[in-house]
């Protein structure tokens, strides 16, 4: 050996030092990432927060332009005033009628878009139809057209059916324009399944909603949990569609958070447009919290892999 | 009780065909292994049996009855998949009853017919739990024992042992055959391309490569008499020795000659009779090879040394070697000879095969 310097430690393990540099725990560019992830999250949280504080504000604080300041005298007064008495337009009952307009809407056209969607994803892996790779295709290109250029020819279409203006019409509307990604999703899912797994089925006994019901379905909940992510948060976040499809009766909450923010009564109630569209926002951050456990533990628990 | 015929069935994955015009009979309560390298279409014929796959052009009769377009739950098969294929979100209980769920079968009978399956197969402490607390040997296990339970009258096997460890096909593969004499009625077609699970398992074997039946015979006389060239190297493990040769007959009697080497051919069973001065390929195996030490056999083949011994514990398996010839012998012991040793070779003509060079055909 020509080395000349031998700790104790490498003597202890035979006198050989380990080549190569020891990884370090902490190196400039850690730091430099974690300063970039940190701005990176404020850039996010800092209009949330400031929403937050303006909407417990009474108006006479918001006026003195402190905006960072925490609130002297913290107030739920706005909260209530956005879910019930603030004007959309006309009437003055509150963001809580888009609220449950939007409830209205969001519960049918997500429990049958992803289930479409599962059925169409399941169908296209599983069941030989001639033609079926074109079928996807088409469906895919469906995703990539432009919503803007489908609204006048289905208005003309659901106003001669007579739907247009009305719940059932924007739910279809939803279901119509979910169903591409929702394929798409499933499709892929379903594809990497073990294909005997099917066979299996097959030979049980099973036909095509059997085994879709008892079988496939039960092993999907990470991509159903993907699937209602995805268009919890598309449909409430919608607004052109809303706007479009609705009618005035079943407006969504994020129409009506609209004509609140633009409706001016004299004084802009700064405090009122916070609360109501922090409101607005409530449900797609509930489903991220909620769902999102679910999703690690679903793939956690070995639910893909038999 | 049923047989099952295949009738010249065509099948085509779109302009590429997997199987054309292959016929097979398979008598009730048979054991048959398709055995063949991967994409021989083995695997195919196995699945159109099932149903899983539709036939383009041909027929498939279990017993009385033309199943070719029938539904795979209709047919009255089961199948034991080699990935498994249990249903990952049912418990062990619940993958063994569906079959019988599905097919609206009495509550009691169901209970029954698991509890029969299970102590059968020695899982009825498992029936609780779900696939993914079960070791690979124990599923293969519950999967075997979901086609058990259906009672069916023909068992597919699409090379259930493929995914285990060595010790674990072993264990299973003792077990498919006690299986197989407790239901001595019950028809059996198992794919695989383990040869031993082939000769262990069969009555016959369907010897496969590109997509048509190479040899069907039982086990013995796939390893003592292979139909081809393909046949008798694909069976048997160590390989066939192969040595290029001619047919002469320099006295009447017919000789196989390679170079200055000769083996008498008198005690030999000619499946046709070849032409002296023809070409031909001798197939013999390693335990049908003896060793001479030096100076007792005129007829033995000398000039050969050994190149390597590989000790495989109850055996060893003697490379000998001369230039180009290369022949593996097997003999006794765990060292029988030393590398470099000089040997004399003695050939048993009545076990040995003669191949036809040119089109692989047996002589």
């Amino acid at each position: 050996m020509t080395s000349a310097v031998v700790t104790s430690t490498d003597r202890a393990r035979g006198g050989i030092t380990a080549r190569g540099r020891r990884p370090r725990r902490l190196t400039a560019g850690r730091i430099g990432l974690y300063a970039f992830l940190a701005s990176a999250a404020l850039f996010f949280l800092l209009p949330a927060w400031i929403m937050l504080l303006t909407s417990l504000k009474p108006m006479e604080e918001i006026r003195q332009g402190t905006i960072f300041a925490l609130p002297l005298a913290p107030t739920l007064e706005a909260w209530a005033a956005a879910w019930g008495s603030a004007c959309t337009g006309l009437t003055c009952e509150g963001i809580s009628v888009g609220f449950w307009n939007s409830v209205r809407i969001l519960v049918p056209s997500v429990i049958l878009s992803v289930l479409l969607g599962a059925l169409n994803g399941y169908a296209l892996s599983f069941w030989p139809v001639r033609g079926a790779n074109v079928l996807f295709a088409i469906l895919l290109a469906g995703a990539f057209v432009p919503y803007q250029v489908f609204l006048y020819p289905l208005v003309r279409m659901f106003s001669s059916v007579g739907i247009y203006n009305s719940l059932a019409g924007i739910v279809l509307v939803h279901v119509i324009f979910g169903m591409p990604i929702m394929t798409l999703l499933f499709r892929n899912f379903y594809a990497s399944l073990p294909r005997e797994l099917f066979n299996a089925a097959r030979v049980d006994g099973g036909g095509f909603f059997t085994i879709f019901l008892r079988v496939m379905l039960p092993m999907s909940t990470p991509i159903l949990v993907v699937a209602v992510i995805l268009q919890v948060t598309g449909v409430w976040n919608d607004f052109i569609l809303g706007l479009t499809f609705a009618g005035r009766e079943n407006l969504p909450m994020t129409v009506q958070l609209n004509n609140i923010v633009n409706s001016t009564h004299g004084v802009r109630l700064y405090n009122v447009d916070m609360a109501a569209t922090v409101l607005t926002g409530v449900v797609p951050l509930a489903i991220y919290f909620v769902t999102g456990r679910w999703f690690v533990r679903g793939i956690a628990a070995g639910a893909v892999k038999g | 009780m049923a047989a099952v015929s295949v009738r010249d069935v065509s099948i085509a994955f779109g302009s590429m065909p997997v199987l054309d015009r292959l016929s097979i009979e398979v008598a009730a309560g048979e054991f048959l292994v398709l055995l063949g390298p991967s994409g021989c279409g083995k695997s195919t014929l196995l699945n159109a049996m099932a149903g899983l796959i539709d036939v383009e052009d041909g027929e498939i009769h279990f017993g009385e009855r033309n199943v070719t377009w029938e539904e795979p739950k209709d047919r009255g098969v089961a199948m034991v998949f080699q990935s498994y294929a249990l249903y990952p979100r049912m418990s062990v209980r619940e993958n063994l009853s569906f079959g019988l769920r599905m097919a609206r079968t009495q509550k009691a009978e169901i209970e029954a017919r698991v509890a029969r399956a299970a102590a059968m197969l020695q899982i009825e402490h498992l029936l609780d739990r779900r696939p993914s607390e079960l070791s690979g040997g124990q599923r293969q296990r519950v999967a075997i024992g979901r086609a058990l339970v259906r009672d069916a009258d023909i068992f597919l096997f699409d090379e259930p042992l493929s995914n285990l460890d060595a010790q674990l096909r072993n264990e299973l593969r003792v077990e498919i055959k006690r299986l197989h004499q407790r239901l001595a009625d019950t028809t059996m077609i198992y794919v695989t391309h383990d040869q031993i699970e082939a000769l262990t398992l069969a009555d016959r074997v369907a010897v496969m490569k590109d997509r048509r039946i190479q040899q069907l015979a039982p086990p013995a006389e796939i390893y003592n008499r292979p139909a081809n060239l393909f046949v008798a190297g694909f069976v048997g493990s160590p390989r066939m020795n192969f040595v290029e040769g001619r047919i002469e007959a320099p006295d009447g009697a017919l000789v196989f000659r390679a170079g200055d080497r000769r083996l008498a051919l008198d005690a030999y069973e000619f499946a046709r009779r070849p032409a002296p001065g023809s070409a031909a390929t001798l197939g013999v195996r390693p335990e049908h090879i003896g060793v001479l030490e030096a100076g007792e056999d005129v007829h033995a083949w000398s000039g050969l040394h050994v190149d390597i011994v590989e000790p495989m514990g109850a055996d060893s398996l003697v490379w000998c070697r001369d230039g180009e010839t290369t022949l593996a012998v097997r003999m006794a012991g765990e060292k029988p000879i030393a590398p470099g040793a000089a040997v004399r070779l003695v050939l048993d003509p009545a076990r040995a095969s003669l191949f036809d060079p040119a089109s692989g055909e047996r002589l």
